[in-house]
Order: C-alpha cells, then sequence, then structure tokens
C-alpha cells in the first residue's frame, strides 16, 4: 500500500515538474519593434504547442516552412505577401493552427502549383478566419487528414486565367471539414480528389472559372447548405459513390457547357432538398445508379434533368418543376428510371377526386426535347408553332418519348420543401 | 398623304381595329398581371406575336383590300396614280394594325419590363404585321375572287408559321449526319416568323441551350452582326412582297 502511494506521489511530481517545462509560450511578430519582426526568425525559436502572434503590418516573406505544431494568430489582419515569388505556407507537421491572417501574391507558376498554404502527410490542420488574395491555389491540403478549414475569404485573380489554381484543393485526405467559406475567381472554387468521409457545409462558391465544386473518386462525403452561385461551368461530381447532397443552392451556372450539377458515373447517392435555379442544365447525369433525388425545387432551368440512357434505378420523386424550357430530357428510348409524386408546372390533368395527386400520368419528356437530345442543332426551331403542336400531340399518343418514363401520380400543387428547421 | 390620312382614320374608326386592339390588350393585361416571372410573360406573348399576329393581319388586310375595291375604283376614275393609292393603303393599314399592336403590347410590355427581349419583340411583331399585310395585298391582287384571296393568304399564313418549320425539322433530321447548319440560317431567313423568333429567342435562352454543336448559329445569329441581319431581313421581307405586289396591281385589269 505504501509502495503504491509513493508511486503515485513520485509520478505527480514528476508530472508537475514536466508541465512547467512544456508551458506554452507566446511569441509576438511585430513590425513596430516590440517583437520580433519576421515571422520565419519567430518559427526558429517556437518549441511545440507555441503561440505565434503576429500584429498589423505587412510582411514580405514567402517559403515559409512550418515543422513545429504552433498556432499562428493575426491580430486585425496582417498581411503576409509572398511578392509573387512563390509559395507562402509550408505545413510539415500536425496540430498546426493558421487564422486572422491575409495571404496574398503566391505568383503564378506552371512548373508547380504553389499555394497559399499547402500541407502535406499531416493531420489536424485547422485554418480558419483567413483572407487569400490573388494566390494561385489558397489552400492545398495533400494527404492530410482531420482538417478544419473554416471562414475563409478565397478571392482569385480571374486575369490570370491560364495559371489560375484552385480556391480550397484537397486531394487524398480523410475526414476534412471544409465549412463556411467564400470562394471566388478562381479555377475551380472547392477541388476534391481521392477524398473520404469529409463535409462541405455553408460555402458560397461563385464565378470561379471553371467548376464552383470539382469532385472526383471521392466516397462517403457530403456537402450541405453550399451556395454555388455563377460559375464557369457548375459543379461537377464525378466517378464517387455515397455522396449526400442537401439543401444546396446552384444557380445562374448558364452558358453553352454551364451545367448547374453534373453527375457523371456516381453510385448510390442522395440529392435532397437542393434549390436549382436558371441553370442552362439544372442535373445533367451520365452513367449514375440508385441515386434519390428527392424534394428538391427545379425553376427555370433550360432543362431540370438531362438523364443519359446509360443512367437507371434513379428515383426522382416529390420534386418540383416549374418554368424550366424542358423538365427531363434524355436521348434513349428506354427508360430504367423511377418518377413519381412530383409537381410538374407542365402538366394539366384533373384531379377529380381531390387527393391532391393528379388522375391522368404526366409525361414529362417532350418530343422535342427528344429531337435536341440527339441533334442539337435542331434546338434552333425551340417555340415555334410547328413543335409546340408536335409536343400537344405526343403527350396524346406517345410514338417517340419512352413509354415507360411516366410520372403516375402527378402533384396537383407545389410541394414544400423548405428543408426541415431551416424556417422558410 | 391625305389620302393615307384619310384611309387610315377610316380603319380607325372601324370596330375591327378596335378589338383587335383590346384583344391584344387583354392578353398582354393578363400575362403581366398573372405571371410573376419576366421570361414566361415574354415567351407568352412571343407566341403571340408569331402566331395571332400575322394571322390577324393577313386576314384583316385581305378583307380590307377586297371591302375597299368598289372604293379604289372610284379613286382610280380620279386623276391619282394607282401606286399613290396602292401605297396610301399599305400605309395605313400598316399604321393602323401595327399601332394597335404597338399600342397594346409593345408599350406596356416596355414600361413593365424595359429589356432588350421586350424591344425586339416589339419590333418583330411590328416588321410582322407589316409583312403579313403586303402578304395579303399580293394575294389580294393575286385573284379576284374574295373567297379565293382569304384562302390563300390563310394557306400562305399556314406555310409561314407551320408547315416550313416542319419541312426545315425534317430535312435537319434527314441530313442530320452532314454539316447543314449553314444551310438551316439560310432557309430559317427565308421565313420572316423564324427570323423573329430566333432573333427574340437568342437573347433569352436559345443560345446557351445550343451548346457547342449549335455554335454556328449561335455566333452568327446571336452576335450583333445577326441582330443586324434579322433587322435587315425582316426590312427585305417587307420591302418585297410589297412591290411585288404593287407591280402586279399597276398593270392588272381592275
Amino acid at each position: 500500500m505504501v509502495k503504491i502511494r509513493k508511486t503515485v506521489l513520485a509520478v505527480a511530481f514528476l508530472l508537475t515538474l514536466f508541465s512547467f517545462h512544456i508551458e506554452a509560450k507566446q511569441i509576438l511578430v511585430s513590425k513596430n519593434g516590440n517583437g520580433i519582426s519576421s515571422l520565419k526568425t519567430a518559427l526558429t525559436k517556437v518549441s511545440a504547442g507555441d503561440t505565434i502572434i503576429i500584429s498589423e503590418g505587412i510582411y514580405p516573406e514567402h517559403g515559409i516552412l512550418i515543422h513545429i505544431p504552433v498556432t499562428i494568430i493575426g491580430k486585425n489582419f496582417p498581411v503576409i505577401d509572398g511578392e509573387a515569388k512563390g509559395q507562402i505556407f509550408y505545413i510539415d507537421t500536425s496540430l498546426v493552427t493558421i487564422t486572422g491572417l491575409i495571404i496574398q501574391n503566391t505568383g503564378f507558376s506552371s512548373m508547380d502549383d504553389v499555394a497559399g498554404i499547402r500541407t502535406q502527410h499531416v493531420s489536424h490542420i485547422t485554418i480558419s478566419g483567413n483572407k487569400f488574395l490573388n494566390c494561385c491555389y489558397a489552400i492545398f491540403l495533400a494527404a492530410s487528414n482531420h482538417c478544419i478549414i473554416q471562414n475563409n475569404f478565397i478571392k482569385g485573380n480571374p486575369a490570370n486565367q491560364q495559371l489560375a489554381g484552385n480556391g480550397i484543393h484537397c486531394w487524398q485526405s480523410i475526414n476534412c471539414d471544409i465549412n463556411h467559406n467564400e470562394i471566388t475567381g478562381q479555377r475551380d472554387g472547392i477541388y476534391f480528389e481521392f477524398v473520404q468521409g469529409s463535409t462541405i457545409s455553408d460555402n458560397h462558391s461563385y464565378e470561379n472559372m471553371r467548376y464552383g465544386l470539382h469532385f472526383m473518386f471521392n466516397d462517403n462525403n457530403r456537402f450541405v447548405k453550399n451556395y454555388f452561385e455563377n460559375n464557369g461551368s457548375g459543379v461537377a461530381v464525378m466517378f464517387s459513390k455515397n455522396i449526400t447532397m442537401l439543401n444546396n443552392t446552384y444557380r445562374d451556372n448558364w452558358g453553352a457547357s454551364a451545367y448547374g450539377l453534373l453527375l457523371k458515373e456516381i453510385n448510390d447517392s442522395y440529392v435532397l432538398y437542393n434549390h436549382f435555379e436558371k441553370n442552362t442544365a439544372a442535373v445533367y447525369m451520365e452513367g449514375c445508379n440508385r441515386i434519390v433525388f428527392s424534394r428538391n425545387d427545379f425553376i427555370q432551368n433550360g432543362w431540370a434533368i438531362r438523364v443519359q440512357a446509360s443512367c437507371m434505378n434513379n428515383t426522382i420523386a416529390f420534386n418540383n418543376f416549374s418554368g424550366n424550357t424542358f423538365d427531363i430530357a434524355t436521348n434513349g428510348s428506354l427508360s430504367l428510371n423511377i418518377y413519381s409524386g412530383n409537381y410538374w408546372e407542365q402538366y394539366e390533368g384533373y384531379d377529380l377526386n381531390k387527393n391532391g395527386i393528379g388522375d391522368i400520368p404526366f409525361r414529362p419528356v417532350s418530343v422535342f426535347s427528344m429531337f435536341s437530345e440527339n441533334m442539337p442543332e435542331s434546338m434552333v426551331m425551340m417555340r415555334s408553332f410547328c413543335v409546340t403542336l408536335l409536343d400537344k400531340i405526343e403527350k396524346v399518343i406517345p410514338g417517340v418519348i419512352p413509354e415507360d418514363l411516366i410520372d403516375n401520380s402527378p402533384m396537383m400543387k407545389k410541394i414544400n420543401n423548405a428543408y426541415p428547421g431551416s424556417g422558410t | 398623304m391625305k389620302l393615307v390620312k384619310y384611309i387610315f382614320f377610316d380603319l380607325v374608326r372601324s370596330r375591327f381595329v378596335f378589338f383587335y386592339f383590346l384583344l391584344l390588350l387583354l392578353f398582354t393585361g393578363t400575362f403581366i398581371l398573372l405571371q410573376d416571372d419576366v421570361s414566361k410573360v415574354q415567351l407568352s406573348l412571343l407566341n403571340i406575336i408569331i402566331l395571332v399576329v400575322p394571322l390577324v393581319s393577313v386576314i384583316f388586310a385581305t378583307i380590307h383590300w377586297y371591302n375597299s375595291a368598289e372604293f379604289i375604283e372610284v379613286l382610280l376614275a380620279q386623276p391619282v396614280s394607282r401606286k399613290r393609292i396602292f401605297i396610301s393603303e399599305f400605309v395605313a393599314l400598316s399604321l393602323a394594325v401595327g399601332g394597335a399592336f404597338i399600342l397594346a403590347t409593345g408599350i406596356p410590355l416596355l414600361i413593365f419590363y424595359p429589356d432588350a427581349v421586350s424591344l425586339l419583340l416589339m419590333v418583330g411583331g411590328f416588321f410582322l404585321t407589316i409583312i403579313f399585310i403586303a402578304l395579303a395585298f399580293w394575294s389580294a391582287v393575286f385573284t379576284r375572287d374574295k373567297a379565293k384571296g382569304i384562302g390563300l393568304s390563310l394557306v400562305l399564313w399556314l406555310y409561314f408559321s407551320l408547315i416550313y418549320d416542319g419541312l426545315v425539322l425534317m430535312l435537319m433530321f434527314n441530313f442530320s449526319d452532314y454539316p447543314i447548319d449553314k444551310i438551316v440560317v439560310v432557309l430559317l431567313s427565308l421565313n420572316p416568323v423564324d427570323v423573329s423568333r430566333v432573333m427574340v429567342l437568342m437573347k433569352m435562352e436559345m443560345s446557351a441551350m445550343l451548346g457547342y454543336s449549335g455554335a454556328v448559329f449561335t455566333d452568327f445569329l446571336g452576335s450583333s452582326v445577326g441582330l443586324i441581319y434579322s433587322i435587315v431581313l425582316l426590312i427585305i421581307w417587307s420591302i418585297v412582297p410589297f412591290f411585288w405586289a404593287l407591280r402586279k396591281f399597276s398593270k392588272k385589269d381592275l
């Protein structure tokens, strides 16, 4: 008994000693004399767990290597200016936090992917509340797990179209949380490749040159409540499975090859409570299986959903389709997807038993959309009287449109697709 | 000029132009009041403009011509040239019917939604009115028989708004393996209804929906050169049938 007590005491004593030893210190970096004037110098004086506080000012530094776990905090947004000489931060160790900085002017290179902050083979990195201006890549996570990227503002330089990089570039990472960022003027707003189990939420990605979100080979991810607006080609989600897309807004992705949401080779996924407005093609699907589209609003798009014949076992139920030029378009005569319980503004049926469901089925594909799918130039005939007449006839006696592409229980009234708990 | 004034006021006093004005005003009013979205209003009006406006113009102008046959004969007994009578009839009718259209549709549209599409809708509708009046005169001069004349103008209307597009679609289908984009542009130019439809839609959703395979259309018809091209075409389309009819009328044994 005594022996144990002694051991406990000894350990406790040792622990107190140890804790004295590792007490984190704060290092001030400042331009006005009361501290170290360079971030690089400060980094040579830190030990693990220390905090570096940078006060207001412009710090022309680049190639800052962080290989000790530290927290870097900017007071009143100090500017770390790369002066177009290259990468600014390179994080080589886990458990690093960077917050409150303005990181700008990485320069552009066709040889390297220069980034505002690059991390490689690390984990638990937090990058929050920073501003990235005129960076080639703003944040570049390579093989970095459990990272949190939040509340950053990223603004690229659209003048540099050839060499521009991505806003948040995430490659081969697990469990990253990207939220509340605002990204504009980059090549792709958010780029995900080989990323697993991550969440992208509450981001606003707009006016990027290519995609608002570019997403390839990522399984088991979620993106929630993001706002993708006016990007060169919208959002592309490709070659992935188990993706949940919840309560996002896709709007004004308008142009010859712009898509609200492009889905290619996506399996077993959910697209729920999204809002698609004024996109050339709100959803474009190719080789997709077992996706559930439910409670989405499709408003004033060129095409609401373009389903290529290579898609099967998808369910499209309880969505609102209003003001779209074409609700559904497909290029094959066989339809292996289920359409049920949607509200179609173009539906002209009646509801005698007053149960809210139309008594006659609705065929959402018009014959002209079939024509134009196979022969895009024929779009030049759209809205001519001849085409309208053809569509009407085909709705009554289907000959060209797929017989099975039919909604047997179309809703008479618009469905309330507000996300539960969002108030509206 | 006196003649134009006289015919014009005669037309305006007639119930038909007034009803036409009311009908258009009713359409425009309901569309603007009941639909919440600009592009929906404009698309509904586009349908009116490519269907109803040509139909009413062509029928009314034909009937008007036959009804004023006696009046024209009396006028011809006076020292007035045939050319002058014909031009006066045409100008007065265009002013009356086209004016009704502009007052009932164009102006309200421009007041509520002042944008390029509204302006193009107004320009397109006005030109279609003139063109179909010219075509009506042409068919009325062509035959003395009223029934035949009305029939002929109806056929012309049906041809331009329905049959022609059907033929173009069929052609596009049968020759879809060939690069026929340029031929289609030419074919579309040969139909005033298509010209005004494409002119308006290029400013709306069509240019994006054509995608890259329809780049020939977008690059040419969607550009400002295309806009000028369309308007020049519409002017040619108003002049050619008119002068053809005028030449016929000048030589015709009444």
